[in-house]
């Protein structure tokens, strides 16, 4: 289901994810990161709406509000970025005490935040996410 | 930008009160954050300097129940009005669906309104997005401090300095005080909501 609508100008505007759509996103995120021991990953657009969000079970936060900043953070540093001469940066990361939190971009409208503590190191990290992103990407593309 | 997932049955639509620094958009989120507490079911976000100027955005979600079978999440921003913050507002405006401008009702802060809608037309034109396409709503804040014998513009050169070519619904409103705050967002939801409807047919 083609689900990005442009208009004629070929801005987007309103996406609309069936059922089968967000049941693979689902899955793609709970077997290739929360399996990992990731405490939670959602699924934004870059606007800060959430598209798909799982946890761990033992994980109690506001979803909606981590995604508007999180959405705003980006956003920020992306164009940071382009005013110092640079296309994007490759890392967007914070590392708390227990919980960090790494950032990906998944084609052109969405980011994948993840959350995840000490137990992940950042570099096998990236990678996975790096995996998941590409077959996210291919769904919210079909 | 609207998320609509069918599988949830759930639309997330995105509004933003924009307009001049001080103008009270900020309030207008403060006045519903109290007032409609029961559906709310979060802190509002605030990013803001120690001056209490907004920094980056306020934010406030809230569900507003179902229409046609669809749970209505609204996200509710206000941006930052200093003009220095221009490239800050062009981020936040990023998926906008709806729009309230709060406009300043002093008579002092008259050039002003007009120059931060024109901004708001110049920052939407930046994602290919026409001011006269959007759903959005006016309100002409302030209309209080006329009982504190301060001047203010008339309703009617509001009207003419901002409305005339837009035409959108306007109110007359006192964001510290109540009056038609929960009528402007009411208004503006409803817009939006409408503008949407072809998708959740």
């Amino acid at each position: 289901m083609n689900n990005h609508r442009k208009n004629e100008a070929g801005e987007s505007f309103n996406h609309v994810f069936d059922k089968e759509q967000l049941i693979r996103i689902e899955e793609i995120l709970g077997q290739d990161l929360m399996d990992l021991g990731v405490h939670a990953v959602f699924l934004i657009d870059l606007a800060g709406n959430v598209i798909a969000s799982l946890d761990n079970g033992d994980w109690q936060h506001d979803i909606y509000s981590l995604a508007a900043l999180a959405a705003g953070n980006f956003g920020a540093v992306s164009t940071m970025a382009r005013l110092i001469g640079e296309e994007e940066f490759s890392l967007l990361f914070h590392k708390g005490k227990k919980e960090s939190i790494h950032f990906s971009k998944v084609s052109d409208d969405f980011l994948l935040i993840t959350i995840f503590g000490k137990e992940l190191s950042l570099g096998f990290l990236r990678l996975k996410v790096a995996e998941a992103s590409q077959k996210v990407a291919e769904i919210l593309g079909s | 930008m609207a998320i609509i997932n069918l599988r949830k049955k759930e639309v997330q639509a995105k509004i933003v009160y924009y307009g001049p620094g001080r103008g009270g958009k900020t309030t207008n989120l403060d006045y519903l954050y109290k007032k409609l507490r029961d559906r709310i079911k979060t802190e509002m976000v605030t990013i803001k300097t120690h001056g209490d100027r907004t920094l980056f955005f306020d934010f406030l979600p809230i569900e507003i129940g179902k229409i046609k079978g669809y749970d209505i999440r609204i996200q509710l921003y206000t941006v930052p009005g200093q003009v220095k913050y221009d490239a800050t507002r062009r981020l936040v405006l990023r998926g906008v669906d709806g729009i309230v401008f709060v406009a300043d009702s002093l008579e002092v802060r008259r050039k002003e309104n007009i120059l931060s809608l024109k901004n708001l037309s110049d920052n939407l034109a930046a994602y290919k997005k026409s001011i006269f396409d959007i759903p959005l709503v006016m309100q002409y804040n302030k209309r209080d401090l006329s009982e504190e014998g301060l001047p203010l513009i008339p309703f009617e050169s509001l009207e003419k300095d901002l409305n005339t070519k837009l035409k959108a619904p306007s109110f007359e409103a006192s964001a510290l005080k109540g009056p038609n705050v929960i009528q402007t967002m009411k208004k503006i939801i409803i817009m939006t909501i409408d503008s949407l409807q072809r998708e959740l047919r």
